[in-house]
């Protein structure tokens, strides 16, 4: 089974995704911030995270700077999921590692194709 | 308010006349919703009323619209990623490879929508410069709706549109953001003629295509419409071109004009005169 970590300072926003992400069939587990998603990672790698980019304690593209640092940290796929829809925050995104982005709101349909586009399911 | 039978059967009727596709049981569900906004605009209180009103004249500016309001006109990028994959590494290359000569390539979208379907391969096609650089390509995109046709021709996709299938890379150097949306470029866009077309009429040109794209479109048509449907796109294939089906729709019982490509069911191969039954030839144009 595939795991994908939620990150996201949004309960609902996490409870939302967890129930599409299972309906996928994913094993999934969350995080409030950046900080509370690196440690995670620590202790597991996930096959995919997504992932909020405002958040407290450590934005969403803080976090994917220093995932990407860390010797393990590029075989994980990294799908931004925010409602920073402007060009300049896609392509900062991008050129941190993410793998791709959505634009909030989204359905499940369009989560479901992005993750298959990042060969996660 | 209970949809009388009458209605249904008026609003069925003008469907199949207009379009040639069926009011079928399972999208009757969906007919209140469709066509709410026209029920709104023309002050009508239920379907009832509305089908009373075009009873008898189905060529009112009215009767186009409910037409228009229960077209489907759903799509999205990419659809199907592993047809697109096959598309890309196969059926293309082989293409290529056939008409290396002639460096013409001419495909057809027939059932377009909106337009994701054609930008889609103008897209791979532009991308793969290594074979298509000198090439002189034509895709052909038909739709029976003039609505969906019009909006194609924008290029222009709203947020929840634009991500649908389309990933973020192709998104930022196909598609520029505007004000009204993401719209596809010129260099795409130019490579595309968007036409209104019904496909049970004459196939929109003469020439043959090497490829056509056909995907669920089949599927609102009974028996006997399918079967001429697929005599119509019969007669604008090349003898060794490829229909492209949408997933899960099948040839087999439906006609004997094309045979499945073998290990990729939904690209389908004109079949050899000998396979073809007495009734198919006799719908085929060809």
């Amino acid at each position: 089974m595939k795991t994908c970590l939620i990150v996201d300072d949004s309960r609902v926003i996490r409870k939302v995704s967890r129930h599409l992400l299972e309906a996928m069939g994913f094993a999934v587990s969350e995080a409030a911030d950046g900080k509370e998603a690196l440690e995670a990672c620590d202790a597991a790698m996930p096959d995919v995270i997504l992932l909020d980019w405002n958040m407290p304690v450590m934005s969403g593209i803080d976090f994917l700077g220093q995932l990407r640092a860390r010797p393990d940290g590029d075989a994980t796929k990294v799908v931004f999921c925010t409602t920073e829809n402007d060009v300049a925050h896609i392509k900062a995104a991008i050129e941190a590692g993410a793998n791709e982005y959505v634009m909030k709101p989204f359905d499940q349909e369009t989560l479901q194709i992005k993750l298959q586009l990042v060969g996660v399911a | 308010m209970q949809v009388t039978p009458a209605a249904v059967r008026i609003l069925a009727e003008l469907l199949e006349e207009f379009t040639g596709q069926e009011l079928t049981q399972t999208r009757q569900w969906r007919v209140g919703t469709a066509l709410s906004s026209v029920m709104r605009e023309h002050d009508c209180a239920d379907l009832n009323a509305l089908a009373a009103r075009i009873a008898g004249n189905y060529r009112s500016p009215l009767a186009r619209q409910v037409v228009e309001a229960l077209l489907n006109n759903e799509t999205y990028f990419f659809r199907d990623l592993a047809v697109f994959q096959d598309l890309q590494d196969t059926v293309l290359p082989a293409l290529a490879q056939a008409r290396a000569e002639k460096r013409r390539l001419s495909i057809w979208c027939a059932g377009c929508s909106t337009g994701q379907e054609a930008l889609s391969l103008a897209m791979m096609l532009a991308e793969n410069t290594a074979i298509w650089n000198d090439w002189q390509v034509e895709i052909l995109a038909t739709d029976v709706s003039e609505s969906a046709i019009r909006s194609a021709r924008k290029g222009c996709y709203n947020q929840f549109q634009i991500q649908r299938g389309l990933d973020i890379a192709r998104m930022l150097r196909w598609f520029t953001e505007t004000e009204d949306g993401w719209v596809a470029s010129e260099k795409l866009r130019n490579r595309i003629t968007y036409v209104t077309h019904n496909i049970l009429e004459t196939p929109p040109t003469t020439r043959r295509f090497d490829l056509v794209l056909c995907r669920n479109v089949l599927l609102y048509f009974d028996t006997a419409t399918r079967k001429k449907a697929y005599a119509r796109l019969d007669s604008a294939l090349a003898e060794d071109g490829y229909l492209l089906l949408g997933g899960g729709e099948a040839v087999r019982g439906h006609t004997g004009l094309f045979m499945p490509e073998k290990g990729r069911p939904s690209f389908q191969r004109p079949a050899a005169a000998s396979a073809r039954s007495g009734a198919d030839a006799m719908a085929a144009v060809r």
